[in-house]
């Protein structure tokens, strides 16, 4: 279903900073976001829901990234998959509207 | 041909939330200007005034190398490494956030305020274990010289990080000159007047202004007034 609303997933291994990436990504009005820390979690997500942004946090490696990347975009052609830097503060929101610009 | 860039202190994105008054030099928090995202590796220069006791509470960080540059007071750093420091003016602190640390930042003095530049960096290595770093410079080294504060070798002068950036700054009398090398091959060079004013191959610089310059090997770095301060960030540059 359509909510108009830009919906973000996020998957890193840091789980404290992925729980406040899943409170960072639900704050915004016109954002709605989940962020898990397995890549299994990621994919299962990801047959259930259409997410428009894919962000790759810490500890995921570029083998896995690449992995990963490949899948989300075969999946739902036309998805972005950003690597994220920062932990959530300060560039968050920059690199949405960035990669949302550049897509 | 040398590739410049110029950014003005008065164009830089701003936010006061009271507390802390900030200038954004690149895209940060809600300062959103897409021209403005990084020079090369470094991403985020911030110029920022702490009021008395108070500061960042504990947030999370990962794969950034982050350089706080006290210019006034004092900060008090507390991170879940296990690390409880203060750093002051003369000092600088590293922090290498890799798979993710969670830190606070707190004026240490209540009567008079901390400021300090906030530098974050791209790393040129993903996830590696978090650690916290910290130096104590000898101001006095500086006088009409660039001193060194960071760079890639461990055993270098000042302190180091998972990046191919060197950080200098230096302190001069007003018509001191000094000439600057690009410390590696590729990199592109920033330059971040603190105080006075300078004349960098002939670019008129103000405090607080910044100036990037890209495939240019030498350059020459003139101060216009006493006690000029300016910071050089020598960093690999990619898009």
């Amino acid at each position: 279903m359509d909510t108009g609303k830009l919906h973000i997933l996020a998957i890193g291994r840091n789980a404290e900073i992925m729980t406040v990436m899943q409170r960072l990504l639900n704050t915004p009005d016109n954002w709605t976001g989940l962020a898990v820390t397995t890549n299994e979690a990621a994919l299962s997500a990801f047959e259930e829901q259409q997410f428009d942004i894919v962000l790759l946090c810490a500890g995921i490696t570029p083998e896995e990234e690449a992995i990963l990347t490949a899948h989300f975009k075969q999946r739902t052609p036309g998805s972005i998959v950003k690597r994220h830097y920062g932990g959530g503060s300060g560039l968050l929101k920059n690199e949405i509207l960035y990669a949302l610009e550049n897509k | 041909m040398a590739k410049t860039i110029l950014h003005k202190a008065a164009t830089r994105g701003h936010a006061n939330h009271g507390w802390l008054d900030s200038h954004h030099t690149f895209s940060f928090a809600n300062y959103y200007n897409p021209e403005r995202m990084q020079f090369g590796a470094l991403r985020v220069l911030n110029d920022d005034i702490v009021a008395g006791s108070r500061g960042f509470d504990s947030h999370p960080h990962d794969n950034m190398e982050i350089i706080s540059i006290p210019l006034e007071g004092a900060l008090e750093h507390k991170d879940n490494l296990g690390n409880t420091v203060i750093t002051k003016a003369g000092e600088i602190q590293v922090m290498s956030t890799g798979t993710g640390v969670f830190h606070s930042e707190y004026n240490a003095n209540a009567d008079k305020h901390a400021s300090f530049l906030q530098i974050w960096l791209f790393p040129n290595q993903l996830n590696v274990a978090p650690r916290y770093d910290q130096a104590t410079i000898n101001i006095r080294e500086r006088k009409n010289s660039l001193q060194q504060l960071i760079s890639p070798d461990r055993n270098g002068e000042g302190t180091w990080i998972y990046q191919d950036a060197w950080f200098h700054m230096g302190r001069f009398d007003k018509n001191t000159s000094t000439e600057y090398a690009v410390r590696k091959q590729g990199n592109g060079v920033y330059l971040f007047v603190i105080s006075g004013a300078f004349s960098v191959n002939g670019q008129l610089l103000e405090s607080r202004d910044g100036y990037g310059i890209q495939d240019e090997q030498q350059f020459n770095i003139t101060a216009l007034e006493d006690n000029a301060e300016i910071l050089v960030i020598d960093i690999p540059m990619f898009s």
